[in-house]
């Protein structure tokens, strides 16, 4: 990764499809199952994600040289849990009805093996304009990811979007239910390993 | 083989050498042809509408799975009748009245998510049937759990609803269900005959039997399997299924009733998702009627063979691998040539 420089938009577009969390790295699987049931809590963790992303990113890089790394575990773990306190407080009480229904999850950032990995991989190595964008593009792909689960899930699973509702009818209950997550995450995970093996020529997420 | 070689010819082949008439073909529709009795009985009882749901089921697994191998550009396996099977199966796991829809879905994630994904015939962990029924239950609740009352003239349009006898056991008890048939002779005639409401092809008992007994003389099944999963179900049901204490129960109910006999015999036998050591299957009916028992008597739903069935195909590859056959001629290994 770190051997040959990348541009900046580069580095974005990784994040987003190349080294996509979900469908391609498949960690930080425990929250697009969990909250992804409606388009709005997808999407509000999305962002949260984006944020804590690009900034833990942001300050590990500042700090690179001043981390002895025999200790970098806990400094990266404290530094991602003072952002994630920033953004649990700031939905806490700005987006109050969000923060009832996935306020647990909005905690649990600091565990995402996806912002640690990062820290450790690139932040902690690289230069900070280019971590910036490394963690943006990461949380963004997390973004997206969890916009086109969401999207499927409630479509399916209540005929609605964003809470309005589009379809009448039965609606396939199971998909808002876990067991629904499960195949929404495994079906689409597949669907863009083929979209990859067949017009991009890649390997697919085992080959990676 | 190969009698009439010149003596002097050397023959070499691959083993192996004698092969059975048995092919996998053959084994898939003499199966389907076993389970006729029950779709003839399941049309007699339900009408023109079993006829329906059954074609649509059937069709519609044959149709996705023969798309599924066109899109792959692979060979299609249609004709080894397990699609059409799955569809059968399918059929006779759904309630007569439901639109046209359910079968199509239940279809598309049978064949599609549970079999073709995982690499198709012989593959696949769980069975088809069961999981396209399993998701159809959990996703339409109200629609599938609507049953129609038999009727027994083929005209059945629009039948009466009722509650499957199963039900009546869950919700009202043992006394409410012998009066709602009369008496008890009438109650196991009907569970014999099939004349109660209820899936397609869980209601008649005997036609199932017959089916299974095909299955048995062509020694398609064995009888580790289905004996150890009714006799489970029989104790279990005689033990604590009763109103009056312990070893009160009615266990000829539980056993003819629901799916019990349809999952035993034509299901939880599936080659692909049950144990292949004998006394693996003999634990794996066990558990199937220990989970069956749980549900039906302590569970929320009123019938649990689906779920039993769906549950042991989990620990199918445990079961094999936790119990090996002794090798012939193998010695245990005592402590002293460890060392």
């Amino acid at each position: 990764m770190s051997l040959q420089p990348k541009s900046n938009w580069e580095l974005v577009k990784n994040g987003m499809f190349g080294e996509n969390t979900i469908f391609r790295m498949a960690i930080s699987l425990c929250p697009s199952i969990a909250v992804t049931n409606g388009l709005k809590n997808g999407v509000a963790l999305g962002v949260a994600v984006v944020f804590v992303q690009t900034m833990v990113n942001a300050t590990i890089s500042l700090m690179r040289n001043f981390i002895h790394p025999k200790i970098r575990i806990p400094i990266f773990m404290l530094v991602i849990a003072g952002y994630v306190t920033i953004i649990d407080l700031l939905m806490a009480t700005y987006a109050r009805p969000i923060y009832k229904e996935i306020g647990l999850y909005i905690q649990i950032i600091v565990a995402f093996a996806s912002i640690f990995a990062r820290a450790e991989v690139y932040a902690s190595k690289n230069k900070v304009w280019s971590s910036i964008c490394d963690g943006f593009g990461m949380g963004v792909g997390f973004l997206l990811a969890m916009i086109v689960i969401s999207f499927f899930r409630e479509l399916l699973g209540k005929g609605e979007l964003f809470g309005y509702s589009l379809i009448s009818g039965n609606p396939l209950l199971i998909m808002i239910l876990p067991a629904g997550g499960f195949l929404a995450v495994g079906l689409l995970m597949g669907f863009f390993n083929w979209v990859d093996m067949k017009f991009f020529g890649g390997k697919g997420a085992s080959g990676v | 083989m190969a009698t009439q070689a010149k003596s002097h010819e050397l023959i070499v082949s691959v083993s192996p050498h004698v092969r059975g008439k048995e092919t996998v073909e053959r084994i898939m529709w003499t199966v389907n042809l076993s389970l006729l009795p029950a779709v003839i009985m399941s049309i007699y009882y339900f009408g023109p509408r079993a006829a329906y749901v059954t074609g649509l089921c059937i069709v519609s697994c044959v149709l996705f799975e023969h798309l599924y191998w066109k899109f792959l550009d692979r060979k299609t396996t249609v004709g080894d009748g397990s699609a059409f099977l799955t569809g059968l199966l399918l059929a006779m796991n759904l309630p007569p009245s439901v639109p046209f829809y359910i079968p199509l879905i239940g279809s598309l994630v049978a064949m599609v998510i549970t079999k073709l994904l995982f690499g198709g015939l012989g593959y696949n962990v769980f069975n088809p049937a069961l999981i396209g029924r399993a998701f159809l239950l959990i996703s339409f609740p109200k629609l599938m759990t609507i049953w129609s009352e038999p009727t027994a003239k083929f005209i059945a349009m629009d039948a009466k609803t009722t509650a499957t006898p199963l039900g009546i056991l869950k919700e009202e008890g043992l006394t409410q269900l012998i009066e709602v048939f009369g008496s008890k002779a009438e109650l196991y005639k009907g569970l014999l005959y099939g004349n109660i409401a209820g899936s397609l092809g869980e209601t008649s008992a005997i036609a199932l039997l017959v089916g299974a007994a095909i299955l048995f003389m062509k020694r398609y099944i064995t009888w580790h399997i289905p004996l150890s999963y009714i006799a489970t179900v029989g104790v279990l049901a005689w033990a604590f299924g009763g109103d009056q204490g312990l070893f009160s129960g009615d266990p000829l109910i539980h056993i003819l009733s629901g799916g019990l006999i349809l999952g035993a015999f034509f299901m939880a036998t599936d080659y692909v998702t049950c144990p292949t050591v004998r006394k693996g299957q003999i634990i794996f009916g066990i558990g199937c009627g220990a989970i069956t028992m749980l549900i039906r008597l302590k569970g929320g739903f009123p019938e649990g063979v689906m779920f039993a069935i769906l549950l042991m195909n989990c620990f199918a590859p445990l079961i094999d691998r936790s119990i090996k056959p002794k090798m012939f001629g193998a010695v245990k290994e005592t402590k002293e040539q460890e060392k």
